[in-house]
């Protein structure tokens, strides 16, 4: 089902309780990182922080679509991703203060959100480092022969890199159970798709190395979903890899560093107009799925739960000094 | 299981390990360039694909960033890889996920996830290589906080080192100095996993202390046999690891010699013979009746020409002009 394909008063087959859901996450998601912005600027949150303001139907239809089992390798624009597969809030908010309490104990910060749970593998800010990685787990589940998926995010800058290339060719190659799912936000950093790729069909490049690959609005939560669905079910199928394009787009600046001065404000705002949360909310309205009083409860639910992160983040004990050197080598144990 | 002493060459011994390992552990498997149908560039491998098949003998493109990252990936995912990477000059093209990802996953996952992962390569002069096959990098991988550096010399430690390294729960890194593959040597009866923390003295001695590893060892025992015909009784400590770096072997050895000479094919600047000469002057500097010197790989790129590349490698003739001048002097 595709957002842009009913109109006004058209019965869909979308059941009431799942749009809600993937609405609230999405909301869900912008208004935790809104809060993460504000905290930034009271030096709460310090160092780099990447928000994924307009990017939230990928890391949502995608990873709702996931199953327990399955492993996340994302980048260091990861807070959503963290957030949608279930990391808790506080355990987020509280890593980005650098207290204890944090998923990654205070030492990763906003770029390297980690969970064992939730089988959640970074937060990797090398563009392209993961890739290798999520290639290895994907091995690691086939040679055990368990079922679960190895789901690997990277924005279209890392295509450029040689580990892109050297990924595509080994999952490929080997038959890997893993997904693909490039972020494809037009920007590198500040460097436009079009000036830093010679052939900007991004899905064209892993077809190349004989990877099923979809194009996908990032902008439809729907069809990021469906698309998402249909890969997982291909690639649990046994079939290898596969490639989706998520084409969105990121309404804030790359980091807490950027002025922007390589795009223009118009452009924002014209893709603003078509953002995931708006998009969505009026299509299930035009439906009668959702009405002001809804959206206000959903809303009010999101605040309260932003609210405990943060004080929760806030209570939060900072490690000892002490103990700096923890976490060089494991303690104890052997594998 | 052998059971009766042999004389093998350092590639069995580390065939054999990688051998019982995978027979111990299905969680063990090999990947890396050649490993399979070639046989290893090394030969290392000979004959392990038929033994074990394509899935755990597995062959690589040449693409060392993504089957060192596969390796990490794997040892994620609950496997025991044991990646071959051809030589260490080729592993530059794999040092962002051994250093970014291999060495900082555990950190900065804040003791969440640690990676298994056994990574061998090849490293060293001596065969007329040129500049982009023979240079000894161990010491540059020793700067890094959270991977091990292994250099095995001996036969023993070649055999014995393999599984104690799969059995570490961190990334382990083992170089192997290409010119100790054909070397003979007495393995004994039903070897046994050794430790892969401990410096040794390999040759004890009361007048100088070599500190040395890797090929350097045969070179100082060679020049400490020598010596000997001259009444100079040199020990000599074989380092074993470089990371972490067992400085209490090596201080005590100074305490009773008084004076150190260190041989190490890599480069000098910055290298692993200054941090060992940093450590003794820290911690050993009055028990030094001379400075500390070092013999170290002559800063130049390695040139092809073997008298050149012979004149660029610590030899054993040097290691003994140099102990006989430092053993005249009295500090």
């Amino acid at each position: 089902m595709n957002m842009e394909s009913t109109k006004k008063g058209e019965r869909t087959d979308i059941e009431r309780g799942h749009a809600f859901h993937l609405l609230y996450e999405m909301l869900r998601i912008r208004r935790f990182e809104e809060r993460c912005a504000e905290l930034y600027s009271a030096s709460k949150i310090r160092g780099f922080m990447h928000l994924y303001v307009g990017e939230e139907a990928v890391a949502v239809g995608v990873i709702d679509a996931l199953k327990p089992e399955d492993s996340v390798v994302a980048t260091y624009r990861e807070h959503g991703h963290a957030l949608i597969r279930g990391i808790p809030a506080g355990a987020i908010m509280a890593e980005m203060f650098g207290k204890v309490e944090g998923c990654s104990r205070g030492r990763g910060g906003s770029m390297h959100l980690f969970d064992d749970k939730t089988h959640f593998y970074g937060g990797n800010a090398i563009v392209g480092g993961g890739l290798p990685v999520a290639v290895g787990m994907a091995l690691a589940s086939k040679m055990k022969k368990e079922k679960g998926v190895t789901c690997c995010f990277f924005g279209e800058g890392a295509v450029a890199e040689g580990e892109f290339h050297e990924s595509m060719n080994l999952a490929a190659l080997w038959k890997l159970p893993v997904i693909f799912v490039c972020e494809n936000n037009l920007y590198a950093m500040g460097t436009a798709l079009t000036l830093s790729e010679s052939v900007t069909d991004i899905s064209k490049k892993a077809e190349s190395y004989n990877i099923i690959s979809d194009p996908v609005d990032g902008m439809d939560v729907l069809a990021v979903e469906k698309a998402a669905q249909k890969a997982l079910t291909a690639v649990r199928a046994g079939n290898g890899p596969y490639f989706l394009e998520c084409r969105t787009y990121r309404f804030r600046a790359h980091s807490m560093f950027d002025p922007e001065l390589y795009r223009k404000k118009t452009e924002v705002e014209e893709w603003k107009k078509h953002g995931p949360i708006v998009r969505f909310t009026r299509y299930l309205k035009e439906n009668d799925l959702l009405n002001d009083k809804d959206l206000d409860d959903i809303e009010q639910k999101i605040a309260s739960e932003i609210e405990e992160a943060v004080a929760f983040a806030d209570a939060g004990r900072p490690e000892p000094v002490e103990d700096l050197t923890r976490f060089v080598y494991s303690e104890g144990g052997k594998s | 299981m052998n059971t009766q002493d042999r004389e093998i060459t350092y590639r069995e011994a580390v065939r054999e390990a990688i051998r019982e390992a995978m027979q111990k552990d299905e969680r063990v498997f090999l990947m890396g360039e050649d490993v399979g149908r070639y046989g290893g560039c090394f030969a290392v491998s000979k004959d392990m694909l038929d033994e074990f098949g394509q899935e755990r003998i597995r062959d690589t493109p040449l693409s060392e960033s993504a089957f060192v990252g596969a390796g990490i990936g794997a040892a994620l995912g609950g496997m025991l890889p044991v990646v071959e990477i051809m030589t260490v000059n080729f592993s530059l093209l794999a040092l962002d996920q051994i250093v970014n990802n291999a060495a900082k996953y555990l950190h900065m996952s804040g003791g969440l996830f640690n990676v298994p992962v056994v990574i061998r390569m090849a490293t060293g002069g001596g065969k007329q290589l040129a500049a982009q096959h023979s240079h000894s990098l161990e010491g540059w991988y020793a700067h890094i906080p959270g991977i091990k550096v292994l250099t095995p010399a001996t036969i023993e430690d070649a055999r014995g080192m393999l599984w104690t390294a799969l059995m570490d729960p961190d990334p382990v890194l083992i170089f192997e100095n290409n010119t100790l593959y054909n070397m003979k040597g007495h393995l004994p009866a039903n070897p046994v996993p050794v430790d892969i923390d401990h410096a040794i003295v390999r040759r004890p001695g009361t007048d100088i202390t070599v500190i040395t590893y890797g090929v350097g060892l045969f070179k100082a025992l060679d020049a400490a046999e020598k010596l000997s015909e001259d009444d100079i009784e040199t020990e000599v400590i074989d380092l074993r690891t470089l990371r972490p770096l067992d400085d209490e072997t090596f201080l005590a050895s100074v305490a009773k010699t008084h004076r150190v000479l260190i041989v190490d094919e890599g480069w000098r600047s910055g290298g692993i013979s200054a941090e060992i000469s940093a450590r003794i002057m820290e911690r050993s500097f009055y028990d030094l009746d001379a400075p500390t010197e070092r013999l170290c790989g002559v800063e130049v790129p390695m040139p092809y020409a073997g008298h050149l590349e012979q004149a660029a490698l610590p030899q054993t003739e040097d290691i003994i002009s140099i102990v006989k001048r430092m053993v005249k002097s009295n500090g």
